[in-house]
Protein backbone atom coordinates (compact mmCIF):
# COMPACT_ATOMS: atom_id res chain seq x y z
CA UNK A 1 0.00 0.00 0.00
CA UNK A 2 1.58 3.27 -1.15
CA UNK A 3 -0.91 5.77 0.18
CA UNK A 4 -2.11 6.06 4.00
CA UNK A 5 -6.31 6.38 4.22
CA UNK A 6 -7.23 7.14 7.87
CA UNK A 7 -10.57 6.82 10.00
CA UNK A 8 -10.19 10.54 10.67
CA UNK A 9 -8.94 14.04 9.08
CA UNK A 10 -4.78 14.72 9.42
CA UNK A 11 -5.15 17.12 12.17
CA UNK A 12 -7.38 14.62 14.69
CA UNK A 13 -4.69 11.91 13.77
CA UNK A 14 -1.66 14.35 14.15
CA UNK A 15 -3.23 14.62 18.20
CA UNK A 16 -3.69 11.28 18.57
CA UNK A 17 -1.24 10.48 17.57
CA UNK A 18 1.11 12.71 18.96
CA UNK A 19 -1.17 14.41 21.55
CA UNK A 20 -0.57 17.52 23.40
CA UNK A 21 -0.57 18.27 27.64
CA UNK A 22 -0.83 14.66 27.90
CA UNK A 23 -0.06 14.08 32.06
CA UNK A 24 -0.99 14.88 35.25
CA UNK A 25 -0.29 18.02 37.05
CA UNK A 26 0.87 17.01 40.67
CA UNK A 27 -0.46 20.06 42.61
CA UNK A 28 -2.88 21.02 40.38
CA UNK A 29 -5.58 23.46 41.76
CA UNK A 30 -8.58 21.62 39.95
CA UNK A 31 -9.07 17.81 38.73
CA UNK A 32 -11.93 16.87 36.49
CA UNK A 33 -12.77 13.41 35.46
CA UNK A 34 -15.86 12.71 33.92
CA UNK A 35 -17.60 9.81 32.25
CA UNK A 36 -19.30 9.35 28.76
CA UNK A 37 -22.98 7.66 29.36
CA UNK A 38 -22.93 6.34 25.60
CA UNK A 39 -19.88 4.87 25.28
CA UNK A 40 -18.69 4.50 28.48
CA UNK A 41 -15.20 6.44 28.59
CA UNK A 42 -13.65 8.70 30.63
CA UNK A 43 -11.56 11.45 30.57
CA UNK A 44 -9.48 13.61 33.35
CA UNK A 45 -8.16 16.65 33.17
CA UNK A 46 -6.34 18.59 35.73
CA UNK A 47 -5.44 22.22 35.81
CA UNK A 48 -3.38 25.01 37.41
CA UNK A 49 -4.43 28.48 37.73
CA UNK A 50 -2.36 31.54 38.14
CA UNK A 51 -3.87 34.85 38.38
CA UNK A 52 -7.41 33.61 37.51
CA UNK A 53 -5.67 32.39 34.33
CA UNK A 54 -5.04 28.58 32.81
CA UNK A 55 -1.26 28.83 33.18
CA UNK A 56 -1.39 24.90 32.77
CA UNK A 57 -3.97 22.29 31.52
CA UNK A 58 -3.24 18.43 31.13
CA UNK A 59 -5.01 15.50 30.11
CA UNK A 60 -5.52 11.68 30.25
CA UNK A 61 -8.22 9.62 28.31
CA UNK A 62 -9.42 6.11 28.08
CA UNK A 63 -11.20 6.55 25.04
CA UNK A 64 -11.48 6.30 21.28
CA UNK A 65 -9.04 8.19 19.13
CA UNK A 66 -11.22 11.34 19.14
CA UNK A 67 -11.41 11.18 22.81
CA UNK A 68 -7.84 11.15 22.67
CA UNK A 69 -7.73 14.26 20.28
CA UNK A 70 -10.27 16.05 21.53
CA UNK A 71 -8.87 15.90 25.02
CA UNK A 72 -5.30 17.17 23.17
CA UNK A 73 -6.65 19.83 21.28
CA UNK A 74 -9.08 21.09 24.55
CA UNK A 75 -6.33 21.76 27.05
CA UNK A 76 -3.93 23.65 24.05
CA UNK A 77 -7.30 25.68 23.75
CA UNK A 78 -7.93 26.75 27.08
CA UNK A 79 -4.78 27.72 27.90
CA UNK A 80 -3.98 31.68 28.96
CA UNK A 81 -7.88 31.65 29.22
CA UNK A 82 -9.88 32.96 32.19
CA UNK A 83 -11.61 30.98 34.65
CA UNK A 84 -14.96 33.03 33.25
CA UNK A 85 -13.66 32.74 29.04
CA UNK A 86 -12.75 28.99 30.27
CA UNK A 87 -16.20 28.52 31.59
CA UNK A 88 -18.18 29.20 28.24
CA UNK A 89 -15.96 27.18 26.75
CA UNK A 90 -17.99 24.83 24.24
CA UNK A 91 -16.99 21.57 22.45
CA UNK A 92 -17.66 23.22 19.12
CA UNK A 93 -14.40 25.00 19.54
CA UNK A 94 -12.86 21.90 19.67
CA UNK A 95 -14.60 20.02 16.83
CA UNK A 96 -13.88 23.21 14.66
CA UNK A 97 -10.22 23.45 16.06
CA UNK A 98 -9.94 19.58 14.89
CA UNK A 99 -11.39 20.57 11.32
CA UNK A 100 -14.32 18.36 12.13
CA UNK A 101 -15.22 14.67 13.84
CA UNK A 102 -17.27 12.46 12.05
CA UNK A 103 -21.22 12.86 13.44
CA UNK A 104 -21.10 9.55 16.06
CA UNK A 105 -17.68 11.16 17.27
CA UNK A 106 -19.59 14.31 18.14
CA UNK A 107 -19.95 13.24 22.04
CA UNK A 108 -16.27 12.56 22.64
CA UNK A 109 -15.25 16.41 22.33
CA UNK A 110 -18.43 17.05 24.38
CA UNK A 111 -16.50 14.46 27.21
CA UNK A 112 -13.56 16.87 26.85
CA UNK A 113 -15.64 20.15 27.83
CA UNK A 114 -17.08 18.75 30.41
CA UNK A 115 -14.43 17.20 32.05
CA UNK A 116 -13.04 20.90 31.67
CA UNK A 117 -15.54 22.14 32.97
CA UNK A 118 -15.66 19.77 36.17
CA UNK A 119 -11.93 20.81 36.64
CA UNK A 120 -13.05 24.60 36.97
CA UNK A 121 -15.95 23.58 39.37
CA UNK A 122 -13.60 21.77 41.28
CA UNK A 123 -11.33 24.56 41.29
CA UNK A 124 -14.23 27.13 42.03
CA UNK A 125 -15.36 24.93 44.98
CA UNK A 126 -11.62 25.13 46.75
CA UNK A 127 -12.22 29.25 46.17
CA UNK A 128 -15.80 30.16 47.59
CA UNK A 129 -14.67 33.73 47.12
CA UNK A 130 -14.45 33.04 43.31
CA UNK A 131 -17.87 31.54 43.67
CA UNK A 132 -20.00 34.41 44.53
CA UNK A 133 -18.17 36.58 42.54
CA UNK A 134 -19.27 34.38 39.59
CA UNK A 135 -22.61 34.60 41.07
CA UNK A 136 -22.84 38.23 40.86
CA UNK A 137 -21.30 38.71 37.83
CA UNK A 138 -24.18 36.07 36.53
CA UNK A 139 -26.83 38.22 38.79
CA UNK A 140 -25.42 41.34 36.64
CA UNK A 141 -26.15 39.33 33.35
CA UNK A 142 -28.93 38.47 34.30
CA UNK B 1 7.02 -0.81 7.88
CA UNK B 2 6.07 -4.29 8.08
CA UNK B 3 2.36 -4.88 6.85
CA UNK B 4 1.06 -7.45 8.58
CA UNK B 5 -2.84 -8.46 8.18
CA UNK B 6 -4.66 -9.87 10.97
CA UNK B 7 -8.61 -9.17 10.13
CA UNK B 8 -9.18 -12.09 8.02
CA UNK B 9 -12.11 -12.55 9.38
CA UNK B 10 -13.25 -9.37 7.80
CA UNK B 11 -12.03 -10.77 4.11
CA UNK B 12 -8.76 -12.60 2.53
CA UNK B 13 -7.27 -11.87 -0.35
CA UNK B 14 -8.14 -13.36 -3.82
CA UNK B 15 -5.67 -16.27 -4.92
CA UNK B 16 -4.22 -15.98 -8.72
CA UNK B 17 -5.61 -19.36 -9.80
CA UNK B 18 -8.99 -17.97 -8.56
CA UNK B 19 -8.49 -14.62 -10.19
CA UNK B 20 -7.32 -16.39 -13.33
CA UNK B 21 -10.69 -18.25 -13.40
CA UNK B 22 -12.82 -15.51 -13.00
CA UNK B 23 -11.22 -13.44 -16.37
CA UNK B 24 -12.52 -14.87 -18.99
CA UNK B 25 -16.50 -14.47 -17.18
CA UNK B 26 -16.24 -10.55 -17.58
CA UNK B 27 -15.25 -9.94 -21.16
CA UNK B 28 -15.73 -13.62 -23.29
CA UNK B 29 -17.77 -15.75 -21.80
CA UNK B 30 -20.05 -12.84 -20.13
CA UNK B 31 -23.57 -14.64 -21.25
CA UNK B 32 -26.60 -14.42 -19.02
CA UNK B 33 -27.08 -18.24 -17.71
CA UNK B 34 -30.54 -18.18 -18.08
CA UNK B 35 -30.11 -17.30 -21.86
CA UNK B 36 -30.71 -20.43 -23.85
CA UNK B 37 -28.09 -20.19 -26.75
CA UNK B 38 -24.29 -20.48 -26.51
CA UNK B 39 -23.18 -17.89 -24.46
CA UNK B 40 -25.40 -18.76 -21.85
CA UNK B 41 -25.10 -22.50 -21.84
CA UNK B 42 -21.34 -21.67 -21.62
CA UNK B 43 -21.93 -19.67 -18.19
CA UNK B 44 -24.66 -21.73 -17.44
CA UNK B 45 -22.16 -25.17 -17.07
CA UNK B 46 -19.57 -23.19 -15.44
CA UNK B 47 -22.21 -22.43 -12.51
CA UNK B 48 -22.41 -25.83 -12.66
CA UNK B 49 -18.99 -26.64 -11.99
CA UNK B 50 -18.86 -24.17 -8.96
CA UNK B 51 -21.85 -25.86 -7.70
CA UNK B 52 -20.29 -29.02 -7.61
CA UNK B 53 -17.05 -27.44 -5.97
CA UNK B 54 -19.09 -25.79 -2.78
CA UNK B 55 -20.35 -29.17 -2.80
CA UNK B 56 -17.62 -30.95 -2.06
CA UNK B 57 -16.42 -28.22 0.66
CA UNK B 58 -18.95 -29.34 2.93
CA UNK B 59 -19.63 -33.00 2.07
CA UNK B 60 -22.99 -32.07 -0.18
CA UNK B 61 -24.47 -34.73 -1.78
CA UNK B 62 -25.37 -32.90 -4.80
CA UNK B 63 -24.59 -29.91 -6.61
CA UNK B 64 -28.43 -29.55 -6.93
CA UNK B 65 -28.54 -28.67 -3.10
CA UNK B 66 -26.47 -25.68 -3.29
CA UNK B 67 -28.17 -22.19 -4.36
CA UNK B 68 -25.65 -18.53 -4.24
CA UNK B 69 -26.40 -15.62 -3.25
CA UNK B 70 -24.84 -12.52 -2.80
CA UNK B 71 -22.82 -13.33 0.08
CA UNK B 72 -23.18 -14.36 3.30
CA UNK B 73 -25.81 -12.17 4.69
CA UNK B 74 -28.23 -12.58 1.95
CA UNK B 75 -28.09 -16.70 2.52
CA UNK B 76 -28.22 -15.82 6.07
CA UNK B 77 -31.28 -13.92 5.36
CA UNK B 78 -32.93 -16.48 3.06
CA UNK B 79 -32.29 -19.22 5.10
CA UNK B 80 -34.39 -17.60 8.17
CA UNK B 81 -37.01 -15.98 6.36
CA UNK B 82 -37.36 -18.26 3.98
CA UNK B 83 -37.84 -21.70 6.09
CA UNK B 84 -40.07 -19.33 8.21
CA UNK B 85 -42.41 -17.88 5.30
CA UNK B 86 -42.55 -21.70 3.73
CA UNK B 87 -43.65 -23.19 6.93
CA UNK B 88 -46.37 -20.57 8.36
CA UNK B 89 -48.73 -22.89 8.83
CA UNK B 90 -46.56 -25.78 10.81
CA UNK B 91 -46.12 -22.99 13.71
CA UNK B 92 -44.38 -19.89 14.37
CA UNK B 93 -40.99 -20.51 16.41
CA UNK B 94 -37.83 -19.97 16.37
CA UNK B 95 -34.66 -21.11 17.66
CA UNK B 96 -30.96 -19.66 17.68
CA UNK B 97 -28.40 -19.06 19.84
CA UNK B 98 -27.52 -15.61 21.80
CA UNK B 99 -24.52 -15.09 19.87
CA UNK B 100 -25.01 -15.72 16.26
CA UNK B 101 -24.25 -13.19 13.46
CA UNK B 102 -26.09 -9.93 12.94
CA UNK B 103 -27.63 -11.54 9.82
CA UNK B 104 -29.19 -14.05 11.94
CA UNK B 105 -30.28 -11.94 14.84
CA UNK B 106 -31.95 -9.26 12.88
CA UNK B 107 -33.51 -11.37 10.51
CA UNK B 108 -35.15 -13.03 13.29
CA UNK B 109 -36.11 -9.56 14.68
CA UNK B 110 -37.67 -9.11 11.51
CA UNK B 111 -39.93 -12.01 11.81
CA UNK B 112 -40.57 -11.20 15.40
CA UNK B 113 -42.23 -8.28 14.07
CA UNK B 114 -44.17 -10.12 11.89
CA UNK B 115 -45.99 -12.75 14.84
CA UNK B 116 -43.02 -15.02 14.83
CA UNK B 117 -41.78 -15.80 18.31
CA UNK B 118 -38.05 -16.90 19.07
CA UNK B 119 -35.97 -18.24 21.76
CA UNK B 120 -32.73 -17.39 21.92
CA UNK B 121 -30.53 -19.86 23.68
CA UNK B 122 -28.10 -18.35 26.28
CA UNK B 123 -24.23 -19.35 25.97
CA UNK B 124 -21.99 -19.54 28.96
CA UNK B 125 -18.46 -17.54 29.88
CA UNK B 126 -16.95 -19.26 26.77
CA UNK B 127 -19.71 -18.98 24.28
CA UNK B 128 -20.69 -22.34 24.08
CA UNK B 129 -24.56 -22.90 24.25
CA UNK B 130 -25.86 -25.83 26.65
CA UNK B 131 -27.47 -28.65 24.81
CA UNK B 132 -29.72 -29.29 27.22
CA UNK B 133 -31.36 -25.30 26.74
CA UNK B 134 -31.16 -26.20 23.07
CA UNK B 135 -33.51 -29.47 23.42
CA UNK B 136 -35.84 -27.30 25.73
CA UNK B 137 -36.26 -24.23 23.59
CA UNK B 138 -37.71 -26.51 21.12
CA UNK B 139 -41.32 -26.57 21.16
CA UNK B 140 -43.86 -28.14 18.45
CA UNK B 141 -43.96 -24.86 16.38
CA UNK B 142 -41.07 -24.91 16.12
CA UNK B 143 -39.53 -24.31 12.26
CA UNK B 144 -36.01 -23.91 12.43
CA UNK B 145 -33.26 -24.17 14.73
CA UNK B 146 -30.14 -21.59 14.02
CA UNK B 147 -26.60 -21.93 15.16
CA UNK B 148 -23.61 -21.01 14.00
CA UNK B 149 -20.46 -23.90 13.51
CA UNK B 150 -17.55 -20.81 14.76
CA UNK B 151 -18.52 -17.53 16.30
CA UNK B 152 -17.41 -14.78 14.29
CA UNK B 153 -16.44 -12.91 17.04
CA UNK B 154 -14.67 -14.99 20.02
CA UNK B 155 -13.86 -18.40 18.09
CA UNK B 156 -16.07 -20.66 19.88
CA UNK B 157 -16.61 -24.08 18.06
CA UNK B 158 -20.53 -24.94 18.85
CA UNK B 159 -21.41 -28.73 19.46
CA UNK B 160 -23.21 -28.87 15.61
CA UNK B 161 -23.05 -32.76 15.40
CA UNK B 162 -24.84 -33.19 18.82
CA UNK B 163 -27.25 -30.22 18.00
CA UNK B 164 -27.93 -31.66 14.64
CA UNK B 165 -29.18 -34.80 16.57
CA UNK B 166 -31.66 -33.35 19.33
CA UNK B 167 -33.28 -31.06 15.86
CA UNK B 168 -33.62 -34.80 13.77
CA UNK B 169 -35.03 -37.09 17.14
CA UNK B 170 -37.23 -33.70 17.02
CA UNK B 171 -37.88 -33.28 13.48
CA UNK B 172 -36.84 -29.47 13.23
CA UNK B 173 -34.37 -28.41 10.79
CA UNK B 174 -31.33 -27.29 11.94
CA UNK B 175 -29.31 -24.14 9.66
CA UNK B 176 -25.55 -23.98 10.48
CA UNK B 177 -23.96 -20.66 9.43
CA UNK B 178 -20.53 -22.08 8.71
CA UNK B 179 -19.18 -17.99 7.63
CA UNK B 180 -16.56 -18.11 9.92
CA UNK B 181 -15.03 -21.85 9.50
CA UNK B 182 -15.88 -22.95 5.84
CA UNK B 183 -12.73 -23.13 4.40
CA UNK B 184 -10.62 -23.70 7.71
CA UNK B 185 -12.46 -26.29 9.58
CA UNK B 186 -13.66 -30.12 8.14
CA UNK B 187 -17.38 -29.42 7.23
CA UNK B 188 -19.79 -32.65 6.52
CA UNK B 189 -23.58 -31.40 6.42
CA UNK B 190 -24.53 -34.66 6.86
CA UNK B 191 -23.08 -35.49 10.16
CA UNK B 192 -23.70 -32.20 10.98
CA UNK B 193 -27.40 -33.26 10.28
CA UNK B 194 -28.14 -29.58 8.78
CA UNK B 195 -30.64 -28.98 6.74
CA UNK B 196 -29.38 -25.71 5.80
CA UNK B 197 -25.57 -24.55 5.89
CA UNK B 198 -24.05 -20.95 4.33
CA UNK B 199 -20.96 -19.70 3.73
CA UNK B 200 -18.89 -17.01 2.01
CA UNK B 201 -16.17 -17.78 -0.47
CA UNK B 202 -14.38 -14.57 0.41
CA UNK B 203 -13.21 -15.96 3.60
CA UNK B 204 -11.35 -18.68 2.45
CA UNK B 205 -9.18 -16.59 -0.51
CA UNK B 206 -12.18 -16.37 -3.14
CA UNK B 207 -14.32 -12.77 -4.57
CA UNK B 208 -16.30 -10.94 -2.34
CA UNK B 209 -20.25 -10.41 -4.03
CA UNK B 210 -20.67 -14.51 -3.73
CA UNK B 211 -22.81 -16.18 -0.52
CA UNK B 212 -23.74 -19.87 -0.99
CA UNK B 213 -26.70 -21.57 0.62
CA UNK B 214 -26.67 -25.33 0.99
CA UNK B 215 -30.41 -26.67 1.37
CA UNK B 216 -31.25 -30.54 1.69
CA UNK B 217 -33.87 -31.11 -0.61
CA UNK B 218 -36.32 -32.50 1.96
CA UNK B 219 -35.93 -28.94 3.75
CA UNK B 220 -39.18 -26.54 2.66
CA UNK B 221 -37.61 -23.46 1.89
CA UNK B 222 -39.64 -19.83 -0.06
CA UNK B 223 -37.75 -16.89 -1.82
CA UNK B 224 -37.21 -13.67 -0.26
CA UNK B 225 -36.68 -12.19 -3.74
CA UNK B 226 -38.74 -12.20 -6.36
CA UNK B 227 -38.61 -11.61 -10.34
CA UNK B 228 -37.13 -14.27 -11.53
CA UNK B 229 -36.66 -18.13 -12.07
CA UNK B 230 -32.67 -18.14 -11.38
CA UNK B 231 -31.63 -20.96 -8.18
CA UNK B 232 -34.55 -23.36 -9.02
CA UNK B 233 -37.05 -20.29 -7.89
CA UNK B 234 -35.17 -19.77 -4.86
CA UNK B 235 -33.39 -16.54 -5.21
CA UNK B 236 -33.90 -14.53 -8.27
CA UNK B 237 -31.87 -12.34 -9.87
CA UNK B 238 -29.12 -12.82 -12.51
CA UNK B 239 -25.87 -14.61 -11.00
CA UNK B 240 -22.81 -12.99 -10.26
CA UNK B 241 -20.80 -15.36 -12.43
CA UNK B 242 -17.48 -14.60 -12.16
CA UNK B 243 -17.34 -14.49 -8.58
CA UNK B 244 -19.38 -17.75 -8.25
CA UNK B 245 -16.91 -19.05 -10.66
CA UNK B 246 -13.90 -17.92 -8.81
CA UNK B 247 -15.72 -19.02 -5.44
CA UNK B 248 -15.69 -22.33 -6.60
CA UNK B 249 -12.06 -22.43 -7.10
CA UNK B 250 -11.13 -21.19 -4.25
CA UNK B 251 -13.75 -23.78 -2.46
CA UNK B 252 -12.12 -26.25 -4.64
CA UNK B 253 -8.03 -25.06 -2.94
CA UNK B 254 -9.56 -24.71 0.67
CA UNK B 255 -10.59 -28.20 0.76
CA UNK B 256 -6.89 -29.62 -0.54
CA UNK B 257 -5.39 -27.13 1.32
CA UNK B 258 -7.46 -27.09 4.28
CA UNK B 259 -5.22 -29.32 7.14
CA UNK B 260 -2.18 -27.72 6.00
CA UNK B 261 -4.09 -23.93 6.44
CA UNK B 262 -5.15 -24.88 9.59
CA UNK B 263 -1.86 -26.39 10.96
CA UNK B 264 -0.05 -23.10 9.83
CA UNK B 265 -2.51 -20.66 11.55
CA UNK B 266 -2.91 -22.80 14.37
CA UNK B 267 0.86 -22.86 15.32
CA UNK B 268 0.67 -19.13 14.61
CA UNK B 269 -2.80 -18.68 17.34
CA UNK B 270 -0.20 -20.44 19.70
CA UNK B 271 2.54 -17.98 19.11
CA UNK B 272 0.62 -15.16 19.06
CA UNK B 273 -1.18 -15.59 22.55
CA UNK B 274 1.77 -17.42 23.95
CA UNK B 275 3.87 -14.07 23.12
CA UNK B 276 0.95 -11.66 24.10
CA UNK B 277 0.44 -12.69 27.77
CA UNK B 278 3.97 -12.86 28.49
CA UNK B 279 4.49 -9.36 26.93
CA UNK B 280 1.87 -7.67 28.37
CA UNK B 281 0.24 -7.70 32.08
CA UNK B 282 -3.64 -7.68 32.55
CA UNK B 283 -4.36 -8.98 29.12
CA UNK B 284 -6.95 -11.91 28.69
CA UNK B 285 -7.90 -13.97 26.02
CA UNK B 286 -11.95 -13.85 25.40
CA UNK B 287 -13.82 -17.14 24.56
CA UNK B 288 -11.85 -21.06 24.83
CA UNK B 289 -8.14 -21.38 25.04
CA UNK B 290 -6.83 -22.70 21.74
CA UNK B 291 -7.21 -25.94 21.13
CA UNK B 292 -10.49 -28.57 20.05
CA UNK B 293 -13.19 -25.75 21.09
CA UNK B 294 -11.90 -22.79 19.18
CA UNK B 295 -11.25 -22.36 15.82
CA UNK B 296 -7.45 -22.00 14.59
CA UNK B 297 -7.49 -18.55 13.33
CA UNK B 298 -8.91 -16.14 16.03
CA UNK B 299 -8.13 -14.61 18.88
CA UNK B 300 -10.30 -12.19 20.60
CA UNK B 301 -8.11 -10.00 23.31
CA UNK B 302 -9.09 -7.92 25.99
CA UNK B 303 -6.32 -5.61 27.34
CA UNK B 304 -7.26 -3.86 31.09
CA UNK B 305 -7.50 -0.26 31.60
CA UNK B 306 -7.32 0.53 27.57
CA UNK B 307 -10.23 1.04 25.31
CA UNK B 308 -9.99 -1.00 21.75
CA UNK B 309 -10.06 1.91 18.59
CA UNK B 310 -6.91 3.31 20.03
CA UNK B 311 -5.47 0.37 19.92
CA UNK B 312 -6.92 -0.71 16.34
CA UNK B 313 -5.80 3.03 14.82
CA UNK B 314 -2.31 2.70 16.02
CA UNK B 315 -2.23 -0.94 14.87
CA UNK B 316 -2.91 0.10 11.75
CA UNK B 317 -0.69 3.09 11.89
CA UNK B 318 2.39 0.40 12.52
CA UNK B 319 1.14 -1.72 10.06
CA UNK B 320 -1.03 -4.39 11.45
CA UNK B 321 -4.38 -4.43 10.50
CA UNK B 322 -7.03 -5.82 13.64
CA UNK B 323 -10.27 -5.49 14.20
CA UNK B 324 -12.30 -4.72 18.05
CA UNK B 325 -15.75 -5.03 19.58
CA UNK B 326 -15.09 -2.17 21.80
CA UNK B 327 -18.53 0.04 21.70
CA UNK B 328 -16.08 3.24 20.55
CA UNK B 329 -15.18 0.97 17.26
CA UNK B 330 -19.03 0.53 16.44
CA UNK B 331 -21.88 3.05 14.71
CA UNK B 332 -24.69 2.76 17.07
CA UNK B 333 -21.77 3.02 20.61
CA UNK B 334 -22.51 -0.42 21.77
CA UNK B 335 -19.63 -3.30 22.44
CA UNK B 336 -20.03 -6.36 20.41
CA UNK B 337 -23.38 -8.33 21.28
CA UNK B 338 -20.98 -11.16 21.44
CA UNK B 339 -19.03 -9.69 24.37
CA UNK B 340 -22.30 -9.07 26.18
CA UNK B 341 -23.87 -12.81 26.27
CA UNK B 342 -20.55 -14.54 26.89
CA UNK B 343 -20.95 -11.99 30.20
CA UNK B 344 -17.76 -9.80 29.25
CA UNK B 345 -17.30 -6.61 32.33
CA UNK B 346 -17.60 -3.86 30.12
CA UNK B 347 -14.07 -2.55 30.75
CA UNK B 348 -12.71 -5.67 29.18
CA UNK B 349 -14.94 -5.44 26.68
CA UNK B 350 -13.95 -1.83 26.20
CA UNK B 351 -10.53 -2.87 25.42
CA UNK B 352 -11.11 -5.76 22.73
CA UNK B 353 -9.30 -6.39 19.84
CA UNK B 354 -9.65 -9.43 17.67
CA UNK B 355 -6.20 -10.87 15.44
CA UNK B 356 -7.50 -13.23 13.06
CA UNK B 357 -5.07 -15.35 11.01
CA UNK B 358 -4.24 -16.33 7.66
CA UNK B 359 -2.64 -18.61 5.71
CA UNK B 360 0.30 -16.26 4.28
CA UNK B 361 1.05 -14.91 7.90
CA UNK B 362 4.34 -16.15 9.25
CA UNK B 363 6.15 -16.26 12.26
CA UNK B 364 7.86 -12.71 11.87
CA UNK B 365 4.47 -11.44 11.82
CA UNK B 366 3.74 -12.74 14.18
CA UNK B 367 6.75 -11.49 16.82
CA UNK B 368 6.57 -7.97 14.97
CA UNK B 369 2.63 -7.65 16.13
CA UNK B 370 3.83 -9.00 19.64
CA UNK B 371 6.61 -6.59 20.09
CA UNK B 372 4.49 -3.68 18.89
CA UNK B 373 1.07 -4.60 20.39
CA UNK B 374 3.45 -4.19 23.99
CA UNK B 375 4.31 -0.65 22.90
CA UNK B 376 1.12 0.44 22.08
CA UNK B 377 -0.48 -1.40 25.17
CA UNK B 378 2.12 1.07 26.94
CA UNK B 379 1.20 4.36 24.86
CA UNK B 380 -2.11 3.93 25.40
CA UNK B 381 -1.95 2.90 29.27
CA UNK B 382 0.44 6.00 29.58
CA UNK B 383 -2.39 7.94 28.58
CA UNK B 384 -5.34 6.20 30.54
CA UNK B 385 -6.33 7.91 33.33
CA UNK B 386 -7.96 3.97 34.77
CA UNK B 387 -4.10 2.73 34.73
CA UNK B 388 -2.87 5.36 37.05
CA UNK B 389 -6.44 4.84 39.27
CA UNK B 390 -5.56 0.89 39.25
CA UNK B 391 -1.71 1.57 40.74
CA UNK B 392 -2.84 4.05 43.34
CA UNK B 393 -5.51 1.41 44.31
CA UNK B 394 -8.44 3.48 43.57
CA UNK B 395 -9.97 0.84 41.25
CA UNK B 396 -9.14 -2.53 40.99
CA UNK B 397 -8.49 -5.24 38.05
CA UNK B 398 -10.91 -7.62 36.62
CA UNK B 399 -8.64 -9.73 35.19
CA UNK B 400 -6.20 -10.08 38.14
CA UNK B 401 -8.11 -7.98 41.14
CA UNK B 402 -5.97 -7.11 43.84
CA UNK B 403 -8.88 -6.56 46.65
CA UNK B 404 -8.10 -3.06 46.94
CA UNK B 405 -10.27 -0.52 45.05
CA UNK B 406 -13.53 -0.26 43.37
CA UNK B 407 -14.33 -1.79 39.90
CA UNK B 408 -13.59 0.03 37.09
CA UNK B 409 -17.55 0.05 36.11
CA UNK B 410 -18.41 1.13 38.91
CA UNK B 411 -16.07 3.90 38.81
CA UNK B 412 -16.99 4.33 35.06
CA UNK B 413 -20.81 4.82 36.82
CA UNK B 414 -19.99 7.65 39.11
CA UNK B 415 -18.08 9.64 37.05
CA UNK B 416 -20.55 9.12 33.95
CA UNK B 417 -23.63 9.51 36.73
CA UNK B 418 -25.10 6.21 34.46
CA UNK B 419 -24.48 2.88 34.16
CA UNK B 420 -22.20 1.73 31.38
CA UNK B 421 -24.03 -0.41 29.38
S1 LIG C 1 -14.93 8.22 23.67
FE1 LIG C 1 -16.03 6.40 23.15
S2 LIG C 1 -16.53 6.86 21.12
FE2 LIG C 1 -15.15 8.45 21.58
Amino acid sequence: MSDTYTLYNPTVMEHFMNPRNMGDIQDADGVGEVGAAACGDIMKISLKIKDGKIADARFKTFGCGSAIASSSMATELIKGRTIDEAMSFSNQEVVDALGGLPPVKIHCSVLAEEALKAALEDYVKKHPELAGKKTAEQAVTA
Amino acid sequence: MRHVFLDHQSSTPVLSEVFDAMKPFFTEAFGNPSSLHQHGLRVRDALKTARQQMAALIHAESEEEIFFTSDGTESANLAIKGVAYANERKGKHLVVSATEHPSVIQSVEFLEKQGWTCTRVKVDREGFIDLADLRAAITPQTVLVALHHVNHDIGTIQPVREAGKICAELGVPLYVDCDASAGWLPIDVKEFGAALVSFSPHRFYGPKGVGVLYRNRKARIVSILHGGIQEGGRRAGTENVPAIVGGGVAAEIALKELPARSAHTAALQKRLWDGLKTQIPYIQLNGPVPGPGRICTNLNLSTEFIEGEGQLLLCDMNGIAVASGSSCVSKSLKISHVLGAIGLDHALAQGNIIMSLGKDNTEADIDYTVETFAKIVTKLRGMSPMWDEFQKGIIDSVIAPTGRGKSFSQHAADVSGKAAH
